[in-house]
């Protein structure tokens, strides 16, 4: 099957300004694909230039197999959500959900009809005759969800739709677009700079950084496997530690060791057989530090390790131990007996680790 | 102010407050008064036959009230020649100014919709531009306009004063738009744009339902303008097309032999009316309307 969409070596650029480098995206029918990255990042301007609201410098884009470059946003096939929801504020809400059809000229039943369907499904018919002013910020946006889906476009347009809401409401509206998506199966490019939202609504995630690719993957991967120091750090929260080692190769494994001020160095060994540099950066997730006896496992090791402080967050309990001159998070369990000020035997799983090179900040491993 | 706690000072500014604020109307009154006497005089002396004008006191009420005066003014005085009264010029000052305000506004709308929404090349420049037109003196353009008015042919013309007051309406209404319009989210028009609405239909469906606060500013502002105006009525007009300042002016200058100050000041108030009506009408939404654009809401 062709791929919904398909861009290749696009260029944007402002005046002399780069604001987006060489994109090349791909994805399926029925992909959530989810543009992430710190504000700024081009993000935004990507999604304007999918959906035609701005004219590209370089390269090609093609939505359902069709070549859309120079395609005005009407014919492109496609329905967006904006951050601020856009809604028409002289209209009233069937009026707004409508207007797209009215415009195009599709018949006054069938208006009617599909009206009747998105409004039922997203649970606003009660809503109908009110003006955008009289609803509550949640509302709002189902509405602007239902203008867009009563166009049954190829592809779905979303800029940071969920930005403006209210952190409750924001977790039930994720879910909410996240139903939506498996029960329609639709293709959808999703903006946002919440990680987390990206984690949990994407099939296929794109980190984005000054304008450029920096890892394109499914959630896993990118979470277990950055690409680059930049989107180990971005994505995760707790973020991923990140520990400048030295390495050591012994036969087919390496001994790592990390400095510390608090004392005599730490060292492990990874098992796999790796090529490393003498000095690397070594990344590991919170939750793949644990308490020993607590963790097992191939590579799990052992080390002591002094708490500098401790942080029940209910369901779990975070441990801040300093290594390599890092402030370094444990995930521990939520009855853990470790105290600040005392050394605690910490269970490294170093089957999880990955390694990045010190001076480009690439993955090693 | 130190001595918060003793309640007689505070009872003592308290009565300084009220004395304060009754000092307050009692100027405010005054002003009003001393604003409002010339339109006194203006009424009461209208109402007066001119014996008695010349016999009795400028305040003094009439003794006898004659709307004479007015239908003098209004059918029967005298402009040079002619003793129509100020009807015809009236209904040419009419003619005039509804077309002229209507276009002058909605050409100000679709400039400052284009201006604040369609960030093309140039489009700060264009405006820089337009905003250069509200600064200049008329009496500048006098002359170049007169030619351009011959060559197109509408020289002394009411289509030719149409066209005059729409040109030099147009930095203001594009200003007094473009300040409203640029307050609106522009993801409004890619909402729009994705919906599959046009340059114009976003306009007409989206934009000027939104307008009606701005829309009163700039017909007010407009419409009083182009009444209002004597030195493009005195200039662009010939017997005839003269707008009603214009013969005002001639009904007051050209009487010989005993001044009818109760016809004049009748004129006076004739002329006026209609910018008085349009301000009580209107006059709640142009405040509303002129910090409407300021604030976003």
């Amino acid at each position: 099957m062709a791929p919904i969409l398909d861009i290749n070596n696009l260029y944007k650029n402002y005046g002399a300004t780069e604001i987006l480098k060489d994109i090349n995206i791909s994805i399926e029918p029925g992909d959530f694909l989810v543009l992430v990255g710190p504000s700024g990042c081009g993000k935004s301007t990507l999604l304007n230039c999918i959906a035609g609201l701005e004219p590209i410098t370089g390269g090609t884009l093609a939505i359902g197999g069709k070549d859309m470059t120079h395609v005005s946003p009407k014919d492109r096939d496609i329905a967006m959500v904006f951050q601020s929801y856009a809604l028409y504020p002289t209209m009233s809400v069937a009026k707004n959900i409508t207007f797209g059809m009215k415009v195009r000229g599709v018949d006054a039943a069938t208006q009617e009809a599909k009206l009747k369907e998105v409004s039922s499904l997203l649970q606003i018919e009660q809503l109908l005759n009110r003006r955008p002013s009289q609803l509550s910020g949640g509302q709002r946006q189902r509405v602007a969800m239902g203008r867009a889906l009563v166009r049954d476009p190829k592809l779905f347009l979303f800029d940071e739709p969920l930005s403006n809401l209210d952190a409750k409401l924001r977790v039930e509206m994720r879910t909410e677009i996240k139903k939506l998506h498996q029960t329609l199966d639709a293709s959808i490019v999703y903006v946002t700079h919440d990680q987390i939202e990206a984690m949990t609504l994407a099939t296929k995630i794109v980190v984005l950084k000054g304008g450029i690719v920096q890892q394109i993957g499914s959630p896993a991967e990118i979470y277990n496997n950055p690409a680059n120091l930049f989107v180990a750090d971005f994505m995760g929260s707790p973020a991923m530690n990140l520990i400048p080692a030295r390495t050591e190769r012994n036969g087919t494994g390496t001994h790592i060791s990390i400095a510390r001020d608090s004392g005599s160095p730490i060292t492990l060994t990874d098992s796999r057989d790796l090529n490393l540099p003498q000095d690397v950066i070594l990344g590991l997730r919170p939750e793949d530090i644990a308490e020993a006896g607590f963790r097992a496992g191939a590579g799990v090791q052992e080390a002591e390790c002094l708490v500098d402080m401790v942080e029940p967050a209910g369901a779990d309990t975070y441990v801040v131990s300093e290594l390599g001159g890092k402030q370094v998070t444990a995930r521990l369990h939520a009855e853990t007996s470790a105290q600040a000020g005392e050394m605690l035997n910490l269970a490294f799983d170093m089957s999880k680790v990955s390694y990045f090179a010190k001076e480009t900040g690439e993955r090693l491993n | 102010m130190t001595d918060l706690s003793m309640p007689q000072t505070r009872t003592q500014s308290a009565m300084g407050k009220i004395a304060l604020r009754w000092l307050l109307y009692v100027l405010l009154g005054l002003f009003a008064l001393y604003y409002l006497m010339p339109l006194f005089v203006m009424l009461t002396t209208s109402l007066k036959s001119l014996e008695e004008i010349r016999t009795g006191s400028l305040m003094s009420l009439p003794r006898e009230v004659s709307l004479d005066a007015w239908k003098t003014a209004w059918s029967g005085a005298c402009t040079g020649i002619q003793c129509e009264g100020l009807r015809p010029y009236f209904w040419n000052s009419v003619l005039i100014a509804v077309p002229a305000v209507a276009i002058s506004t909605l050409l100000g709308a679709l400039n400052g919709y284009v201006v604040a929404q369609w960030r093309f090349k140039g489009a700060n420049i264009i405006f820089s531009l337009m905003l250069f037109g509200c600064f200049i003196p008329f009496q500048v353009v006098l002359l170049p306009m007169a030619r351009l008015l011959g060559i197109m042919g509408i020289a002394g013309t009411i289509p030719g004063l149409i066209f005059v007051h729409v040109i030099y309406g147009l930095g203001f209404t594009t200003l007094f738009f473009r300040n409203y319009y640029v307050t609106i989210p522009a993801e409004l028009t890619k909402a729009a744009r994705v919906d599959g609405a046009g340059f114009l239909r976003i306009f007409w469906s989206i934009f000027l339902p939104l307008s009606l606060p701005i829309i009163v500013v700039t017909v007010i502002w407009q419409f009083t303008q182009i009444w209002n105006d004597f030195l493009f009525g005195v200039s662009f007009s010939q017997a005839g097309t003269q707008p009603v300042t214009v013969a005002l002016n001639n009904i007051v200058n050209s009487t010989t032999g005993v001044k009818e100050y109760n016809v004049d000041m009748a004129a006076a108030i004739i002329a006026g009316l209609p910018t008085l009506l349009v301000y009580v009408v209107a006059g709640k939404y142009f405040i509303r309307g002129l910090t409407a654009g300021s604030v976003k809401g």
